[in-house]
């Protein structure tokens, strides 16, 4: 019987030892090494640029339509005051 | 033409609306991956600045021979929107050679000559502007001179050794990528009519009013 428990608990900890083991940190970075290029994981992802070029196309035009307009209303406003001074003939 | 100016609008603000649409569904170039699609943008930004610059050279050319008054707000509208274009084409580029390059910019040939021809541009609107009496033959030159400068800023990758891809890219773009890159060229050269249409109401109107100033000095 004491032979059966002594093998149970050897068993046990065998078993229960492995996982121990395994779950231990990896040991600490004992050395810095260089590489010439970026990581892949860090290099610059495509998408913002992507976007940006989009929205840089629509947020010119947008601008160039509005200066249009503006300089429009300028020109507009300047031959009612002109057309108001001159004299009715 | 007026009449026409609201749909044409309209089109184009849906064609704008629905590009990105297109370039999420074309497939990812094998080099440079999703970056790639910034090409749906710059491309057809240099089609349209082209373009535009054909309109103000001949308008130019009858400007400088023929001395017509149309023919000059012609040139004056399509010489501003070629700034615009190239201006979307020179932002553009740099953010895709960002992460295809590793550089925003690079002094190589295609890049500055297509620089040039944006200040080129840039100049003319400056001649009108503080050149004085005249200056509308001085900038109908500088957009003659432009339109010269064309040929030779589309074939520089194929004349000089460029990091840039060379021309043959869209002949032979499969027709999962050519199908919405031209519908973003037709889309660019929709808003490239807008435009002009607009600019050239804002010439007109400018041209009545000096009109109407010199009938109020009489």
């Amino acid at each position: 019987m004491s032979l059966r428990r002594l093998l149970i608990a050897l068993t046990t900890f065998v078993l229960l030892s492995a996982p121990a083991f395994a779950l231990q940190p990896p040991p600490g970075q004992s050395e810095f090494v260089p590489v010439d290029s970026v990581p892949l994981s860090d290099q610059l992802p495509a998408a913002p640029l992507l976007v940006t070029a989009y929205a840089f196309v629509w947020i010119a035009a947008m601008v160039y339509v509005w200066s249009i307009w503006r300089r429009l209303n300028k020109v507009e406003d300047e031959m009612r005051a002109l057309a108001q001074k001159m004299p009715r003939r | 033409m007026r009449k026409a100016f609201g749909p044409l609008a309209a089109i184009t603000g849906l064609m704008f609306a629905g590009a990105p649409f297109m370039v999420a569904r074309a497939p990812y170039e094998s080099s440079m991956g999703l970056v790639q699609k910034i090409f749906y943008f710059h491309v057809p930004s240099w089609f349209a600045m082209f373009t535009a610059i054909g309109v103000c050279g001949v308008a130019s050319l009858f400007h400088l021979f023929k001395t017509s008054p149309r023919a000059d707000r012609i040139a004056e509208a399509a010489g501003e929107i070629a700034v615009l274009f190239g201006l979307m084409g020179l932002v553009t580029g740099p953010l895709w050679g960002r992460k295809a390059w590793g550089v925003w910019w690079i002094w190589d040939a295609k890049l500055t000559i297509a620089l040039l021809l944006e200040m080129t541009f840039i100049s003319g609107i400056l001649v009108r502007k503080y050149g004085g009496p005249g200056s509308d033959k001085l900038a109908a030159a500088v957009g003659i001179f432009g339109l010269a400068v064309v040929p030779f800023v589309y074939q520089a990758v194929n004349i000089w050794r460029t990091i840039h891809p060379l021309t043959s890219v869209v002949p032979t773009l499969p027709a999962t990528m050519g199908g919405p890159f031209w519908f973003c060229v037709a889309a660019y050269m929709l808003l490239l009519v807008v435009l002009l249409m607009m600019r050239v109401n804002l010439g007109k109107r400018q041209a009545a009013l000096d009109e109407l100033y010199l009938a109020y000095e009489d």
